[in-house]
C-alpha cells in the first residue's frame, strides 16, 4: 500500500539521513507513539520493538529506488545508510500523503541525534507503557542485562517520553 | 494457595491429520481446550482468504493451535532433564503453546490493516482479563496468566522457552508450514520434523539443532521459501484479501458518514470508534463476517454492493506486476484516470506489496535483531546456519519483496468513459509486456 510507504519516505527524509538500521527501527517506533501517523507493526526482539514489516517496507523503496541504502565496512561490522533518492523526492512532490511535516520535524531530528542504545531503552519503555514505572524499569533491568542502563540513562529517557506523551520536543 | 493442575486419569487425543494424534495429559491443559474463548478459534480460518485459491484451506485457528502445542509437548518431551532446561516451566511452555493465537479474530490481517487493531493485543486481554481461559489459568497461582502472557509477547525473562513458540525454528512455523501444505494440496511445505525435534537441544537462550540435523533444517527453510511464494503470497489470494481490506474500509467511511444502512454493521461498530469491549471482540468471527458480506450485497451504496459481490462470488481484481518497471508516473496518471471515470481508486486501483503480507523469509545472522538458527557443532560450538550451509546461503538475500496492482479488468470494457478506459488499458497493457507475468488470476 502506497501511502504507508510515502509515510516511511516523508520520515526519512524529515530526518534527512538514517545512520543504521536498529535507528531507523527505533526512531519509527517512538515517532508511532508520538502520535506521528504511521502503521507499520511492532513486536518485541533482540533490541527491543523491531517491525518486520518496517524491513520490508525500507527494502521495498529501496528496490523502487525511492530511497537509497549503503552499506559501509565499520570496524568488525556494517551500518546502513537511509536517504531519499531524487526521485523519491519526486514522488513525494507529486503523491499526496497526510504527513504532518511541522510537527514531526523537531521530534524527528532530535531522536537522530541521539545514539542507538538510547533508542533502544527509551522504545523498550515505552513498549512496556501499560505498565507501572517500577514494573517498566525492572522489565528494563531483565530484558536489557547485557546494555547496561545507568540510572541517568534511565531517568533521561523517562524525560524524553515525558516530552513525548506532551506533545513536547524532547531535548 | 494455587489449586495446581492435575494429570488427567485416562490421556486425552485428538485425531489430527498432521501429527497423528495430539496427547493431552494434564487437566489444565484439557480445561483450557474447553473453554469458550479457545472453542471460538474453530470459527476462525488459519489462512484467511487463501480458500478462494485453494479451496481445502478451510483449517482453522483451532487445528493450528493444538498442532503447536502437540509439538512443543514432543520438544519439551525431547528437553526433559537436559543441561538448561527447568521442569518448573513445562506448564508455561505448554499454555503459551496453546494460547499463542487465541486473540486472532476473523479475516485478522485484514482487521488489523484497516482498524489498526493488534491480535497481541486481544491476546493478552483473553489470557489477563475475565474471560474462562483466566480463570483456568489461575489455579496455576495468580501470576501465572501473566506469565502465559509475557512468553506469547516474547518479552518473558526465560527466553528458552519463548524460543519454542517464537523463533527461527519454532512450533508455530513447524506447525502452519505441514498444516497448511497438507490442507491446500501443496507439495511443498513438508520436511522431516521427527528429525529436528531429536536433533534439538536446549541452550541457555534459544534451541538448537545438533549439527548432524542440518540437512533436515535446510529442508524446513527451503519449505518456508516456497510456502511463502506458492502459497502465503499467491496473487489471488492478495486479490481476495485486497477486496476484503476494501469492504471494510468502505464500512467504515459510510458509518461515519451516517449512510443508512440496510443491515447496519452493528458487530463492527467499535472497530469504527475504538470502544471495542472484549465481550463484543470475542462476539466477533469468521460467521459473523461472512453474514454481513452476504447481506451487503443488498445494499444502496454501489461501492460496498459491489465489492461485497466480489468477494462473495469470487470475481476478483486482476493485476499487473508493480515494479521499476512500470514508472511511478504511470500509475500516478493511472490515478487521475480512474477519478476521471468515475472509478474511486481509493477501492479499485490497489498495490498491494510484500510488507502487507504477515509471513517472512528467514534471514541469515543477526541482522535483523532476531536470533538466527543456531546450529550445535561437535566440538560444543555453535555456528550460524547460513555460515556452515550452503542451500541456506544460496537462498537467503535473494529478491524477497514484490509489489503488484490490482484493477477491476472487467470494468475496463464496459460502457461509458470510452476514452479513459482505453488509455487505462493501455498504460496497464505495456505494463503487463514488460513483466514477467501475464496478470493471470486463475488457479
Amino acid at each position: 500500500m502506497l501511502p504507508d510507504h510515502a509515510k516511511v519516505m516523508a520520515l526519512i527524509h524529515g530526518a534527512e539521513e538514517i545512520i543504521g538500521r536498529k535507528k531507523l527501527q527505533k526512531i519509527v517506533y517512538i515517532s508511532k507513539k508520538a502520535n506521528l501517523p504511521l502503521s507499520e507493526k511492532y513486536t518485541f526482539r533482540m533490541y527491543g520493538p523491531y517491525s518486520e514489516e518496517l524491513t520490508l517496507r525500507v527494502e521495498e523503496l529501496c528496490d523502487l529506488g525511492l530511497v537509497s541504502e549503503i552499506k559501509e565496512e565499520k570496524a568488525g561490522y556494517y551500518q546502513y545508510r537511509y536517504r531519499v533518492t531524487d526521485h523519491g523526492e519526486d514522488f513525494l512532490a507529486k503523491f499526496p500523503q497526510e504527513w504532518p511535516y511541522n510537527e514531526a520535524e523537531g521530534i524527528l531530528h532530535y531522536l537522530n541525534t541521539c545514539t542507538s542504545k538510547f533508542l533502544e531503552l527509551v522504545s523498550t519503555m515505552l513498549y512496556f507503557d501499560h505498565l507501572p514505572p517500577d514494573q517498566v524499569e525492572e522489565k528494563v533491568s531483565t530484558l536489557k542485562k547485557s546494555q547496561n542502563y545507568t540510572s541517568e540513562d534511565t531517568a533521561k529517557a523517562w524525560k524524553c517520553i515525558e516530552q513525548i506523551k506532551n506533545h513536547q520536543v524532547p531535548h | 494457595m494455587a489449586e495446581g493442575n492435575r494429570r488427567l486419569k485416562e490421556e486425552k487425543v485428538f485425531k489430527d491429520p498432521v501429527h497423528r494424534y495430539i496427547h493431552i495429559r494434564d487437566e489444565l491443559l484439557w480445561d483450557l481446550i474447553g473453554t469458550k474463548e479457545f472453542q471460538r478459534l474453530r470459527r476462525v480460518r488459519q489462512l484467511g482468504t487463501t480458500f478462494l485459491t485453494f479451496h481445502g484451506a478451510e483449517h482453522t485457528r483451532f487445528n493450528h493451535s493444538l498442532g503447536v502445542y502437540e509439538i512443543t509437548r514432543r520438544i519439551v518431551e525431547v528437553f526433559e532433564g537436559r543441561p538448561f532446561w527447568k521442569d518448573e516451566e513445562r506448564l508455561l511452555t505448554l499454555s503459551a503453546a496453546l494460547l499463542h493465537d487465541v486473540g486472532h479474530g476473523p479475516f485478522s490481517h485484514s482487521f488489523e490493516k484497516v482498524f489498526q487493531t493488534d491480535h497481541e493485543y486481544w491476546t493478552r486481554e483473553i489470557v489477563m482479563g475475565d474471560t474462562e481461559i483466566n480463570t483456568v489459568l489461575r489455579r496455576m497461582g495468580s501470576d501465572f496468566p501473566q506469565k502465559v502472557a509475557e512468553v506469547i509477547e516474547k518479552t518473558y525473562s526465560n527466553k528458552l522457552v519463548t524460543s519454542l513458540i517464537s523463533s527461527q525454528i519454532d512450533a508455530d512455523r513447524m506447525d502452519y508450514l505441514q498444516r497448511d501444505a497438507f490442507y491446500t494440496g501443496v507439495s511443498y511445505g513438508h520436511f522431516d520434523m521427527e528429525r529436528i525435534l531429536r536433533v534439538m537441544r536446549p541452550t541457555e537462550d534459544q534451541a538448537v539443532i545438533k549439527y548432524s540435523g542440518m540437512h533436515a533444517v535446510e529442508d524446513y527453510i527451503m519449505s518456508r521459501y516456497q510456502m511463502y511464494w506458492q502459497v502465503y503470497f499467491h496473487p489471488v489470494t492478495r486479490s481476495a484479501e485486497v477486496i476484503l481490506s476494501k469492504i471494510l474500509q468502505r464500512v467504515k467511511v459510510l458509518y461515519e458518514a451516517d449512510y443508512a444502512f440496510l443491515y447496519p454493521p452493528e458487530p463492527f461498530t467499535g472497530f469504527f470508534n475504538g470502544k471495542l469491549s472484549l465481550e463484543q471482540y470475542l462476539e466477533l468471527d469468521e460467521s459473523v463476517t461472512m453474514y454481513y458480506f452476504q447481506m451487503w450485497q443488498k445494499e444502496e451504496d454501489g461501492i460496498l454492493r459491489d465489492l461485497c459481490q466480489r468477494f462473495m462470488n469470487r470475481r476478483l481484481f486482476k493485476y499487473v506486476e508493480f515494479d521499476q518497471h512500470v514508472h511511478i508516473n504511470d500509475w500516478l496518471k493511472l490515478l487521475e484516470l480512474f477519478k476521471k471515470a468515475d472509478m474511486d481508486p481509493d477501492y479499485y486501483l490497489v498495490v498491494d506489496s510484500s510488507s502487507d503480507l504477515p509471513y517472512d523469509f528467514y534471514r541469515p545472522g543477526e541482522e535483523e535483531e532476531r536470533i538466527p538458527i543456531h546450529l550445535l557443532m561437535p566440538n560444543d560450538k555453535l555456528r550460524e546456519l547460513s555460515r556452515e550451509s550452503d542451500v541456506v546461503e544460496a537462498i537467503s538475500g535473494k529478491k524477497r519483496t514484490d509489489h503488484k496492482l490490482y484493477y477491476p479488468e472487467e470494468w475496463l470494457y464496459t460502457e461509458g468513459f470510452e476514452e479513459e478506459k482505453k488509455e487505462i488499458r493501455s498504460i496497464l497493457k505495456s505494463s503487463k509486456e514488460e513483466t514477467a507475468f501475464s496478470g493471470e488470476i486463475e488457479e
